[in-house]
Formats: C-alpha cells, structure tokens, sequence
C-alpha cells in the first residue's frame, strides 16, 4: 500500500483542534499581556480611607494637613466636623485655602467656595462634595472617600457625613 | 497712565472697545485698508509691545508661562494678516468699480508655472527655516522643569497652552458641559459647515471684501474679535486664582475681588420678590427658561425681519432683519435655520460674558439635579 499523504477525517479534526487550541493560547496569551499592561505597576493614588486622626487635633476653620496627601480638607465649625473633597465641581481643578479671605478659591477658572464648601463665586455648578467620616472604637476619624455626600441632593444631613464633636 | 490701562482693560470695558473698533474698522473699511494705515499698525503694535515690556511688572507675570512668548509673534501675524487681506480686498474692490477685473485675474497673474521645482523648491525652503527657527527657539526658551506631578495640588493659576485658553476662558462663564463640549464641538461643525452654508459664488479665487461682506463680518466677529479676545485674556489678564489683573498690576494672590454671582432664579425669587426658592425646579428656573425661550424664538425674529423703525446708525443695529428674506430667499430654509442656529450659539457667549461682568450673573437656568446649567 503506497503510503497516504491525505489526511483522514479523524486525523484533519486532530490537526485543526491542535492548531485552534495553539492559536487560542497565543492569542488569549497576547490579550492577557495587553490587559495586564493597562494597569500600571505602581499606583501613586492615596488610599481611598485613612485614618485622619482625633477630633480635639483639630482647631476650629479648615485644616489642610492632609490636603497633600488624600487631598481632604477636615472642616470643623460649630460641633461638626466635616470632611471636603479638594476637587473642583466645575472641572476637577484643585482649588487653593486662602485663609485671609475665608475661602477656597480655584485656579482654573476662579471658582470660589466658603469654608464650609458652598460655592458661591465662580462657574462651579454646585458645593464641594464631602467624604463620609466617622469615628472608629479608640476615638480615630475614618475619612471613607467612597462614599460621596452631595449638597444639592440634600445628603449633607445625613449622619455619615459629618461628626459631631 | 498705567493704572488708567489696568483699569480699562476689565473685559467689561476692553470687549466693548473691542467690539466699537470693530464695527469703525468695517465701517471705514476704505480707510483701514490703505498702506499708511497697515505701516501704523504694525509700528504701533510694536512700540506697544516694547513700551509694555519696559514695565518690569508686565513682564515678569508675561514670562510667568515661557508658552507667552509665541502670543507676540501671533499678535503681530494677526494685525498683519487681518489688514492685508482687507488691503487686498478693498483694492479689488476698487478695480471692480472701475470695470477692470481683479489683480488676481489679470494675464500676467494667470500666467502658470510648474508646481516642480517652483513650489516644491519654496516648500523645501520653508520647512528648512522652519525647523531652523524651531530648533533656535527650543534652545533659547527652554521648556520649564517643574516638579513631579501630584494630584492633590494645582499651580496658581493653572494655564493651559495658548492655543487653549480661548476655551478656558469660555469655562469661565458656562457650565462644564457647555463651553467644554458643546460649544467647542459646535465651533468645529460650524467652520465644517461653513462652505455648504456660504452659497455666495463671488470672491472665488481673489480677493474681495465687498462681495462677501456678510461672511467676512462674521468671521472675522467670531474670529478676530470673540476668540482672539479670549485667548488674549487668557493670557495676558489672568492671575492668580483666575482673577482678573491689568497689563502692570502686581499678581497679588489675595486682590480680592467681590465676585458673589447669583442666578436668574435667586434673583427671581430671593432678591426681588423676597420668598425662598421653590421647591419645584421648573417653577425656580421659569425666568431663566422663559429667557431661553425669548432668545431662541425672538431673536431669529429679530434677525429675519425688520421689526422697529429708527434712523441712522442706531437704526442700523437696533431695527432688525439683518439676514431678512434675501438670505432666506437665497440660502433656502435649511441652510438659513442652521445659519440661524449656529449665530445664536455663538452670540451666547458675549451675552454670558456681559450679563457676568454687568450682573454677576451665574447661570439662567440652574438646574445641578440634572447637571443642567446654561
Ligand atoms: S475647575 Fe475649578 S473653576 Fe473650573
């Protein structure tokens, strides 16, 4: 019998399961790699909750201790403590304490909000949003930047986004 | 002197002289486009130039950004650029007057010549100086090296290149979504749309001013006027916090300037009628919806047809129908509504701009629920 250089039926679906697994396996190899690289490899966000501290640490007005680094204003006024995300509503500028006049003040386009957060100069659209705060067992604030608390939905009263001390 | 200039270059003042000049440069068109008059412009941008660089205040905030720099050379372009087409225009103009056929139709102007090497040559010729002044300046100007980036902090003021700052600007007067999508985007559909709007045949291949008034008049308001005007303050009269600084006024990062803007609906009900806002958002914003209404409905009236009856100048402006029937006539509906439409978005912008700078103004309709704001 001269020797077949034909593939029987089992042979071709051998052949072809083979050379879609090999191909599967590249390209699911090549997608992983691509996936992988758009995470980076070093994360220079802060942490998303961080321990800010004791509430008596902290005088009366705006503290901009951890401006820097979690970019949180800690707010304290009248009992409440409270803790302002230091993102521009309007654009997402970081805007400036300028304790001479009381207020916070944006550089992009010159937006202006009190101390407390309330915009009242300037194109933003709405108040600064605040963080969710509250105190863990030994008496530390929890500054939690997951869960935002927007003035103009009225979340400002809810018991999560203020302290009172 | 000087603080005669820090004053009056408040956009409210310095718009408005900007929009006078404006309607004077159109007006005695004949006048602008001669060559003494082009010399002038150019010598008295210059000696500007040098007379504001001699004030040690005005060019320590100019150098703040090293990007400045180019705005001197795109002023001078500018004037130069505006002033000779108008020269050229208004020269055709004449020759038409007179029955002769444009410079540009003349025999020895139609003459024709081989693409290589005559242009190609002169295009070698451009690139190489071009890249020969690039690399002069990338060694002379050298790009700042700031710190590493950090989320938490923004420079004061916080400019965006040159190029952009017309934009940035619009930012000041509008809700994100406005001036940083719809209008940017409007401005790219709008010059997309202009030669299917432009159905004018004239002014094909010369130069012309007389025959295409109308398009001239309004490019060169959006153009030179609106957008030229934005980046220039942008540039040139924004300090620290994004206030407000004359040409030789000391970046004072405290200058407090009282800026507390309301909108139409605090107005409304806070300030005249003395109650609290309502709590339903349609009843809160109905003036500033109401306005919008007017404005979308009333001023293409205003455009199309001619609703007063004045005299002169005042007249001219203030009695309407500047399009009228023959631009409806000539551009059929379609092409006259979204004329229409695109002249109404644009004119947004000075009226926010002065309702800002007379009212403090915030928004005319206000509706952060939805992040709805005009
Ligand atoms: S980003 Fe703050 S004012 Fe625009």
């Amino acid at each position: 019998m001269s020797k077949r250089t034909t593939l029987n039926r089992r042979e071709f679906f051998s052949f072809l399961s083979v050379g879609w697994i090999a191909f599967a396996a590249a390209a699911g190899g090549m997608a992983s790699l691509i996936f992988r690289f758009l995470y980076p490899n070093v994360v220079f966000e802060p942490a998303m909750d961080f321990v800010a501290g004791r509430p008596d640490d902290f005088d009366d007005g705006v503290d901009e201790r951890w401006k820097n680094v979690y970019g949180v204003w800690v707010y304290k006024n009248e009992g409440k403590l409270v803790a302002l995300s230091n993102i521009c509503t309007h654009l997402g500028c970081v805007p400036t304490w300028l304790p001479a006049e009381r207020k916070f003040k944006c550089p992009c386009h010159g937006s202006g909000y009190y101390a407390n957060g309330i915009n009242f100069e300037g194109p933003a659209p709405r108040p600064l949003e605040r963080y969710k705060v509250n105190l863990d067992a030994s008496g530390q604030i929890i500054v939690d930047k997951t869960k935002v608390f927007r003035y103009e939905k009225g979340e400002w009263t809810h018991p999560d986004s203020f302290i009172v001390v | 002197m000087k603080e005669f200039f820090n004053i009056y270059t408040d956009p409210v003042y310095s718009f408005t002289f900007v929009c006078i000049a404006f309607f004077f440069m159109i007006k005695y068109v004949d006048l602008v486009a001669t060559k003494k008059f082009g010399i002038g412009l150019m010598i008295g941008t210059v000696v500007m130039f040098v007379l504001c660089f001699m004030d040690p205040v005005f060019s320590a905030n100019f150098y703040m950004t090293n990007d400045n720099v180019p705005i001197i050379f795109l002023v001078l372009l500018l004037a130069w650029t505006t002033w000779f087409a108008l020269y050229k225009g208004v020269n055709n103009d004449r020759r038409m007057a007179q029955g002769l056929p444009p410079i540009e139709a003349t025999p020895e102007n139609r003459e024709k010549v081989w693409a290589w090497p005559n242009l190609v040559y002169t295009e070698l010729f451009a690139i190489i100086l071009g890249t020969v002044f690039l690399i002069g300046w990338a060694v002379f100007f050298k790009a700042p090296l700031e710190e590493p980036a950090n989320p938490t902090w923004a420079p004061n003021p916080a400019k965006a290149p040159w190029y952009f700052l017309g934009l940035q600007e619009m930012l000041v007067y509008f809700d994100p979504w406005l001036a940083g999508v719809l209008l940017p985007g409007l401005i790219v559909v709008g010059l997309i749309a202009i030669p299917y709007i432009d159905v004018n045949p004239k002014g094909n291949g010369y130069y012309t001013f007389r025959e295409r008034k109308f398009a001239i008049i309004v490019y060169l308001f959006c153009w030179l006027v609106l957008w030229n005007f934005l980046i220039i303050i942008g540039t040139v009269f924004r300090g620290p916090n994004w206030s407000f600084y004359g040409p030789f006024e000391v970046w004072d990062t405290h200058k407090v300037i009282a800026a507390n803007n309301v909108n139409i609906s605090e107005m409304l009900w806070i300030n005249t009628l003395g109650v609290k806002l309502p709590s339903n958002i349609l009843v809160r914003e109905i003036a500033g919806i109401l306005m919008t209404l007017a404005y979308l409905v009333l001023f293409p009236l205003f455009l199309t047809k001619k609703l007063f009856n004045f005299k002169g100048t005042f007249g001219a402006i203030f009695n309407g129908g500047f399009l009228g029937k023959r631009y409806l006539q000539r551009l059929g509906w379609a092409r006259y509504s979204i004329l229409i439409f695109l002249v109404l978005m644009t004119l947004t912008l000075p009226i926010k701009m002065y309702l800002r700078w007379l009212i403090n103004l915030k928004y005319i309709v206000f509706m952060p629920e939805f992040e709805f704001n005009i």
